[in-house]
């Protein structure tokens, strides 16, 4: 499944890194914790978090994880985007809590 | 097949965590090294940058890439660490709060370091700094 189709099932916003619409999603991580996210994501996972800085895209991109999910409406910082567009990773949001947003992308993506 | 790169890391500069790791990364991707490899050598040289960001006044890293290995230096200028068995637990962390906040300082720093390096040595001196010597074998 491509980042694009989970937008647009999910309804997420797009704030950023628009050219890795078409990357594609195995599978998803969940934490708030960079190390935790540093010792434990893989390739191609969707990562959901509440962290809104510079150091998200640092780590999305060292683990070339598909996407970054903002929940419950957090909002990426200006340097986070500028990175984010650099290096092609996107940023989605959601107004959802992490326990509901995982819930709808578990349903999704084991399809 | 050698190569050498050197980095300065200035204390309290997130900004810049993981500048060293993704340019590594990228010279491993260029020579063909497995990407398990890869993903050891940048998850142990990440979370040297950022404890060396999160916790000294400046430090150096010095990187050796060989045919056989990858040979990582972590050296700094900075508090130290007076109790290194402890250091080295899982979920034991000095970090600031405002360093926690930002999802750094949960204490797996220095443990997934140990986890990722075939050869893991560390220094430390209270009041001096702290050393850190890696190395990552490329033909598992």
């Amino acid at each position: 499944m491509k980042v694009s189709e989970i937008v647009e099932k999910l309804n997420l916003e797009v704030y950023s890194g628009q050219s890795g619409l078409d990357r594609g999603v195995h599978g998803g991580y969940s934490s708030d914790l960079l190390s935790d996210v540093m010792g434990h994501a893989e390739y191609g996972d969707v990562w959901t978090t509440l962290q809104t800085h510079k150091n998200v895209i640092a780590i999305a991109s060292l683990k070339e994880v598909a996407a970054v999910i903002l929940v419950k409406g957090y909002k990426p910082e200006a340097d986070t985007i500028k990175q984010s567009n650099e290096e092609g990773i996107p940023i989605l949001g959601t107004s959802k809590e992490t326990f509901e947003i995982n819930g709808l992308l578990y349903n999704l993506l084991k399809k | 097949m050698a190569m050498h790169f050197e980095y300065k890391i200035e204390g309290g500069d997130f900004t810049r965590a993981g500048n060293a790791s993704s340019q590594v990364k990228r010279t491993l991707k260029q020579l063909n090294v497995d990407p398990k490899v890869i993903k050891r050598v940048v998850v142990a040289l990440y979370e040297g940058e950022v404890n060396i960001v999160a916790h000294a006044y400046h430090g150096e890293i010095h990187i050796d890439i060989d045919t056989e290995k990858i040979k990582l230096a972590l050296i700094d200028q900075g508090p130290g660490i007076p109790n290194i068995e402890q250091a080295m637990e899982m979920g034991f962390s000095t970090a600031t709060p405002e360093v926690r906040e930002m999802g750094f300082g949960a204490g797996m720093g220095l443990p997934n370091i140990k986890k990722n390096s075939d050869k893991f040595r560390i220094e430390s001196e209270v009041g001096v700094g702290t050393k850190l010597y890696i190395e990552v074998y490329i033909n598992q």
